[in-house]
Formats: structure tokens, sequence, C-alpha cells
């Protein structure tokens, strides 16, 4: 045995440990609500804030809630998707507008389309709380009978839509 | 425009670098010369390229170019020019690109002063380096490109973070990355001497300026960041053992056993293999800090935000740099011969104990930084690794170092005698023993490690003394400023003890509730509660409180303590306020308002903290002066004759 | 003295520093590891009493309490599936918020009470303390398997 190997042989051991610590940080982290009814609230809407929301008023229906705000980078990369899916009619979309200015969330959606049915305004961030939200963007597949199904965090890429949401809400659906 | 400009440029770079990488290394092989003439244009027009492309960035910054998703991310119209300009290395992107236009820095500058130097060996080195420059391009360009557009554009920044929208922040990440980075010469180096198989007095007497010089500027990079975390995190501490601290602190103990060993290699052509293990050991830790503090792996207070992908790309980086260095160095080792022998007591033994502890020190750091990791990635549960661990741990450790410093020093290289080394002590021992029994006594109490810290320190300067007494006879106008370095950066090492000791034996805390005329006393110091008002800034709305300072009943001063919101990330920082003296410092800082008129408010007295800074300023001083030893250009002069002949 | 032995005297040198490190190593282990639990972990009685561990999730919405010297504090943390009263005297982190992540330090007393010396929260504001994130999804971890 070449003892200058030693180095080496500490070193590949680190590396190992550090390549399982790196996997140990999954960015898509389980969350508590999945398999459970998605948290009621009363909100009011985005573009009519005189008229409220509540997600009871959507039993009987699948559909997607998205958590977005004007300030968040990320948003705008999923957004193009979004938009896209609404074209589509699969299924409806509502916004949850996440902690934001009223004037800067609406000058946002005329710049970059509106795919949602409406959206929901948090301007307190108090609903986002009950839904742990960790980040924005964030997006919840709900069921007919209310019950958060899956949950994206981080940005809705193409590839999640086809392989994951879109084949769920299908299933859903039936 | 601009912004894909840069883009262009660093897309060129990699292109040069990729030359700059294969090219030399190969002509040096070959014995080449047209290939190895290629090395020093090579490195020069990549300085170039990064420079333009870092231009580009500061400009988009400047000129609040937020169609740039990185500008848009952390910076904002209302930000001032001086954390717009520093907000270029205020986030991931940016401060990889600093990493990298450090990097191409220190490349060109061997490229420049190294005209003494042989050919093939200058090739080697500006080879790794272009190797290295390849891994950080491709990194930047396919993971995390600072030019990336967002369009349309936002409308307005997000704001740079409020913690680093701060004037210690602007010089402490390039004064850190400043020294990080140069390691790699010092690695570039040592792979140089391992490719040509040339291990020799030689090698060492090149390398040890720019190790040197790197060292030092890690020493003012780590001093920064501790004095920005003391006085900007509001909690009075000036270290934390947090694990991006322990990334910048790992690679500066294996720099400090480094620069010590270099001096055994180059004097007397010992510890050839040591040496060129601790030059890879100490730019792969910084490689490793990097890593931690981009990946993620670890959790700690500085909360970078991080993405698996990096990580990943950074650990096959970290895996290719170090494990074809360590397996070429098990290659190559085997055949380096021992060097010049010596003592048992010598110079040398002396040397190598510094190092024996200083590497020991750096494992128990390390393990206590990544033990965490380890119980995790075996499934053993979470667990985080305090301050009280590295104290217990580390501190011992350095006792016999302190101890060593001032004998070291005086011992003489090959065989020591160490009686008459001993006996040049005793007026430095004795000083010191009434020192560490007076302090305690008369400052605050007899303790009996504060005592010791007092005796260390006083017995290192002491040391230094003796040794400028026992050469005043030969003139110290002739003593090499190597020399003289070497001392001031040990005098450095003795005041930072006594900031450490003082400070941790004699400090006051307190946290109180405060209404206006309610009083609080610290160490001596009374403070009276004024109020607080409100008060606008830039890009934030502060609270600030007034208290008024006084010693024996006389007013110092009005101090003015703040607790600021910024507008755009609606995130509170809270701004302490310092009165900072020689020998002590009072920080007060703000908590919140409990009712209509009361905050809650903490105060520190903190003696002899700011020796603690200094103490790192004079050790980076020390290593500048180190190197302006006229010496090393001679010598590179004579080497490359030698070289030349040989 | 012969090289033979000059060289055993330093290797045993080198060895006598390492298993000094050694040995302050394993003893600081052994009293200064902070091991981390979720409230439900500590509800199950699975922390020790009186030895300091971490507590780690989300503070409860409008459980923060302040006691009349203004400076003690007390609130919940849940994991979303237990709660866990904490204790604190002295100023908390700047980013502490009900609703958000925390990860507190301190020592469980005999009377079921979480006496808190240090309150971390972080510096960013859509940031979870990795750890606090870590107890949430246990209990989520732990509620879809009852489920099942």
């Amino acid at each position: 045995m070449n003892k200058f190997l030693l180095p080496l042989g500490i070193f590949i051991v680190l590396v190992a440990f550090l390549a399982i610590g790196l996997n140990l940080n999954p960015r898509e982290v389980p969350s508590p609500l999945i398999g459970k009814p998605a948290p009621a609230f009363t909100l009011p809407q985005l573009h009519q804030p005189e008229a409220t929301f509540a997600p009871k008023d959507l039993q009987g229906r699948v559909w997607l809630l998205n958590v977005w705000a004007s300030w968040c980078v990320s948003c705008r990369q999923e957004h193009p998707i979004l938009v896209d899916l609404a074209k589509r009619n699969i299924v409806p979309i509502y916004g949850l507008n996440y902690k934001d200015p009223r004037e800067d969330a609406l000058r946002w959606l005329k710049q970059f389309g509106d795919p949602y049915v409406l959206s929901i305004a948090d301007v307190e961030g108090r609903v986002g709380i009950d839904y742990g939200v960790y980040g924005v963007p964030e997006t919840y597949v709900i069921d007919k009978a209310g019950v958060i199904r899956f949950k994206q965090i981080g940005p809705v890429t193409q590839d999640v839509l086809e392989k994951t949401i879109l084949p769920l809400i299908r299933e859903l659906q039936k | 425009m601009i912004p894909e400009l840069g883009h262009f440029a660093l897309i060129l770079a990699l292109l040069v670098a990729l030359v700059q990488g294969t090219l030399p290394l190969a002509g040096a092989a070959r014995g080449s010369r047209a290939w190895i003439a290629v090395a020093r244009p090579a490195a020069q027009a990549q300085f170039l390229l990064v420079a333009f492309a870092f231009g580009c960035l500061t400009w988009a910054f400047v000129s609040h170019d937020f169609s740039v998703a990185y500008v848009a991310q952390h910076s904002n119209s209302r930000l001032p020019l001086e954390y717009r300009l520093s907000g270029v290395w205020g986030g991931h992107e940016g401060s990889l690109l600093l990493w990298l236009f450090m990097l191409s820095g220190w490349t060109v500058a061997v490229a420049l002063f190294s005209r003494h130097l042989p050919d093939a060996m200058v090739a080697r080195v500006l080879g790794v380096l272009g190797l290295i420059t390849v891994g950080f391009l491709a990194f930047i360009l396919l993971t995390s490109n600072p030019f990336e557009r967002l369009l349309p554009a936002a409308e307005d920044g997000r704001d740079l973070n409020p913690l680093l929208q701060d004037p210690g922040l602007i010089f402490h990440p390039p004064m850190l990355y400043m020294g990080y980075v140069g390691f790699s010469v010092a690695f570039a180096f040592a792979i140089a001497a391992l490719l040509s198989g040339q291990l020799d007095a030689a090698w060492a007497r090149w390398s040890r300026p720019w190790t040197t010089t790197a060292w030092a500027f890690l020493t003012l990079g780590i001093a920064l960041g501790s004095w920005w975390a003391y006085y900007e995190l509001g909690w009075g501490g000036w270290w934390f053992w947090d694990p991006v601290e322990n990334a910048s602190f790992l690679p500066w103990l294996v720099g400090t056993a480094l620069i010590h060993s270099l001096a055994v290699t180059e004097k007397r052509g010992s510890f050839k293999n040591w040496t060129v293990l601790l030059a890879i050991a100490a730019f792969s830790l910084s490689l490793l800090g990097t890593f931690l503090v981009r990946s993620g792996v670890l959790t700690s207070v500085h909360a970078f935000a991080t993405d698996p992908r990096r990580g990943i790309f950074i650990l096959i980086l970290l895996a290719i740099v170090v494990g074809a260095s360590l397996f070429l160095f098990a290659l190559r080792a085997p055949k380096v011969g021992l060097g010049g022998r010596f003592g048992l007591v010598s110079r040398e033994s002396l040397l190598l104990m510094n190092n024996v502890l200083l590497v020991v020190a750096t494992g128990s750091v390390l393990l206590g930084t990544l033990y965490p990791l380890f119980i995790d990635a075996l499934g053993l549960g979470k667990l985080s690794v305090g301050p009280p661990y590295f104290n217990a741990v580390f501190v011992p450790l350095m006792v016999p170092l302190l101890i060593l410093m001032a004998p070291g020093p005086l011992a003489r290289w090959k065989h020591a005698d160490m009686r008459p080394v001993l006996k040049q002590l005793v007026p430095a021992f004795v000083a010191a023993l009434l020192l560490g029994v007076a302090v305690p006594l008369l400052y605050g109490g007899w303790r009996p490690l504060t005592a010791l810290g007092v005796l260390l320190a006083a017995w290192i300067a002491g040391g230094t003394g003796v040794a400028i007494a026992g050469r005043l006879r030969g003139g110290l106008s002739g003593q090499p400023l190597h020399w003289w370095g070497m001392h001031l950066a040990h005098v450095g090492v003795a005041v930072f003890v006594v900031g450490v000791t003082m400070v941790s034996s004699y400090q006051e805390e307190k946290d109180v509730r405060m209404a206006p005329d309610d009083t609080v006393t610290v160490g001596g110091y009374t403070f009276r509660f004024i109020g607080v008002r409100k008060e606008m800034g830039p890009n934030y709305q502060a609270m600030v409180g007034e208290l008024e300072l006084s010693r024996d009943g006389k007013v110092l001063r009005t101090m003015k303590p703040e607790k600021r919101a910024y507008l755009t990330s609606a995130m509170p920082m809270t701004e302490a306020a310092i009165d900072t003296g020689l020998l002590r410092d009072v920080y007060v800082s703000l908590g919140e308002p409990i009712d209509e008129r009361a905050w809650s408010v903490r105060v520190y007295y903190k003696p002899f903290v700011d020796w603690i800074w200094g103490g790192c300023l004079l050790m980076a001083l020390g290593g500048i002066v180190a190197i302006s030893d006229r010496r090393y250009r001679l010598k590179r002069r004579a080497a490359a004759l030698q070289g030349a002949t040989a | 003295m012969k090289p033979r032995h000059k060289r055993f005297a330093l290797i045993g040198g080198g060895i006598a520093v390492l298993g000094i490190a050694a040995a302050l190593v394993l003893n600081a282990f052994q009293s200064n590891l902070v091991f981390f639990f979720t409230p439900t972990q500590v509800a199950a009685g699975e922390a020790p009493i009186g030895k300091t561990f971490r507590i780690g999730g989300m503070v409860k919405e409008a459980s923060l309490q302040r006691q009349p010297d203004g400076l003690t504090v007390r609130f919940i943390v849940t994991d979303t599936a237990k709660e866990f009263p904490v204790a604190y005297k002295g100023i908390l982190p700047d980013l502490f918020r009900e609703g958000k992540g925390v990860v507190a330090q301190g020592k469980l007393g005999e009377d079921g009470l979480f006496t808190a010396s240090e309150v971390l929260a972080k510096h960013d504001e859509n940031y979870m303390p990795p750890e606090a994130q870590h107890a949430v999804d246990q209990a989520g971890k732990a509620a879809k398997t009852v489920k099942q």
C-alpha cells in the first residue's frame, strides 16, 4: 500500500458524504397538507375587491390554485406555461396573489396575460401561512371534495405539468 | 446590449481558458517552445475578457438595468450607488463572477510577475490555473449566468438583502475571495512542481510570496467578516463558529501551516511532500468552502439561497480538481527525496509541531462543521454542533502553538540547543507571569483562563522583544524585511489573544426594558433612554432610538441605535450603535417596542474587543511586509539563472 | 540520537497530539452536541429533560404572549401535528414572526415548559430554517401514514 494514497482515500470518503448530504436537501418537500382538505378562507378578489372568494365555492370541481406575486421572478418563468394551460381549457386556474400591492398585481397581469379565472388578493399573506407557503410560486391541485392532492413548490415546468399535474387532473376529473 | 456583451465575453473567456489550460501544459510536457509561449498572452486575454464581463455587470447595476434578472433580484432604484456597486457580488451569480474575476486577476499577476522563472514552470502554473478557470467559467455559464435577461424588464428591483447594505460588506467578499482564490496560485505551483518532478527549494521560493499574499488577504477578509457580524448582526458576538465562517477559517488554518512549512522547504529542502500536500489542501478547503456555502448542505445563519443543481456541479468540480491532484500526489510523492536532515530539537522540528497542531486543529474544526451532515447522511438524526464544541476542542489545541511561538523564531535551523534560547526568554517569561497575574486581579477578578490568555499574549510579545533585542547588536537596519514581517505577524497574534481573552472574560451584557429616563449601567457606563422617533432613509424607514451615554456622571455622547424596515423587502434590520475605544466598546441595540413608550434594549460592554481585529490587521500587515523583501526578487533571478544552467 | 529514534520521537509526538485532539473531540461531543427534536417527538417524551436540545417548527398564530416585565415571552411551536409551549427571556430576532419558522435552543423543565436560551429565525423573508421545515415535513408524513 502506498501511504501517499491516504489523502486521496480520505477525500473520497468526504466526497461520498457530501454527495449524500446534497440529496438530503430535496427541494420538493412533502407537504403536510397533501391528502387534507384545503384550508378554508374568504378573501376579496383582486379585480373586484367588493366580491369575495372561498374554496368551498368550487366544491365538485377539480381546480388549480397558483400562488403568485408581481415581485416574484420565478413566477414569470412559469407564467407562459399557465397562460398556455388556461387556453387549453382543461382545468380552471385560480390565482392567489400573495403579499402584493393591488396596482402592481393588476399591472403585472396586464403585461403578462391573465390565465386565472380569478385572482384572490392575500395582501397580508395570512392564507399563505395556512397553506404552508414556503416561497412563491407554489401550485396546488385540489380535487372535487376540496382535498389537496398535489403541491408544486417553485415554478411549474412543462415537464412537471405534462408528466405529473395533467395526468393527476385527468384521473381526478373522472 | 451590454449584458449580452458581458455574456459573450464570458463565452470567449471560456474558449481562451481552454487554450490556456491545455496547450502550455502539453507544451511543457513535450518541450515545445511555441506552445509554452501561448501561456502568458492567453492569461492576459482571459483576464481582459473576464474584467470586461465584470464591468458589464457593474454597469447593469449602476444604470438600474432591471431587464437583467440578477440586477432585478439584488438591486432597487432607491439603492445608493455604493451598494449598487457591492450588489454586484451580493448574490450567488455575482459572487461567482467575483470569484472568477479574482482568479483571472491572480493568473495575470503570475503571468506578469514571473519574468524570472523558467518558462516551462510558468507555463505549467498558468495551465493549471487555466483549467481551474475552465471549471468555474463552465459553472457560471451553465448554472449561474448573471446576465440572464428578464423580459419584459421588472418595474423595479427586489432590493439588495438589507444585511448586505453595509460598508463592511463592500470590502469583505473581495478581500475574502482574494485570499480564497489566491491559494489557487500556491496550488498551481504545487501541481506544476509535481508534474515536472522538480520538487525542490526553488519551487518553494517561487511559491512563497504568492502564498503569503493570499494568506494576508484571507486574514483581512475573515477579520472584516467578523467585524461586520459584530456590529451588523446586533448580537455583539464576533465569531459564531457558523459553517460559513468555518468555511473561510479552514483554508486560513491550513494556509498558516503552509506558509510555515514553505519556510522549511525553502531554507532546508525538507518537508517537500508535506508542503505540496498542504498547498493542495489549502485550495481544496477553499473549494470545499465554496461548495458548503453555495450548495446549502449545511444550515447557517448566513442563509444563502441555494440550488441543488449548483451543489452537484461544484461537488463534481471539487471531486475532479482535488481527486486528480491527490492522485498525482500519490504517484509522484514516493519519488521525492527527504531533503535536509534536522535534529530532534531544531527550528525544523518546532515548525513541524506548528504544522501538526494547525492541521489537527483544522481537522477538528472540519469535523465539527461536517458532523451534522455525517449524522444526517447516516440517518441518525438531526443535530447541531455549536460554539461550545469548537471552544472546547480548538482553544486547548492552540495553547501549545502559542507557547511555541516565543522560542520558535529564536531556535537555530538544523540543530538547536534550547538552553541558551530558554535562558534568553527568562525575562519574557517573568514579565508574562507578572502580567498574567496582575491583569486579571486589577481588572475585575481572578480567573485562571484569563491569566493564561494574558500570560500567553505577553509571552509571545516578549519573545519578539527578546528576538529584536538579540539582533540589536547586529544592527536592526540590517535585518531583512521578511524577518520584520514575521515578528509583526506574531505580535498581531499576541494582540489578538489579548482581545479574545479580555472580551470573553469581562464583557457584560444586559437585555432590559427601557422607558424614557430609565437608566441601565454596564461596565461602569450608564445609558439613559431618551426616546425613539421615526426617520426615513433612502430605501428604508427607521425607528431611531436615542440614548445618553455617561460615565461617573459625566455625559460622553448620544448613541442612536436603529431599527430599520426596508421598503421593498419589508425586512427588519437592527443597526447597533457602538462607541469604539482603544480599551473598550460600548454597544447598544434596539429590540422591539413593548408599549407606547418603552422598548426592549440590549446593551453591552466589550473590553478590548477591537484588539481582535487590530491583531488580524497586524498579522496581514506582517505578511505584506514579509513579501516586500528584496530577496524574493533577487533570489528569483538567481534561481532563474540556476534553472537556465541546470 | 539515531535517526530511527528521532523518527520514532517525531511520530510519537504527532500521535500524542492526535490522541489529545481525539480525546478533546470525544469529550466535547459528549457534552456539547445539540440534538434536534420536533414538537411531535417532544410531546411523545423522546426529548431529554434538563439537557440542552433544539426544538423547531412554526410559531403558532396568535400564540405570542409578552409577560408584564416586557422581556419574557411565551409562544407555541407547532409542526402542524403537535404543539409545544416555549418561554424565552430576551430580545427576539428581527425575523421572529407568528406563522413563520423558528428554532429554539434550550432545556425542558420538569413542568413541561421548554425554556429557551436562544431563539433562531432566519435572515430571509421567505426562508424557513431547514430544521423547522424538517419538523413540519415529519408531522406531514406521520399524518399521511395514519391516513393510509
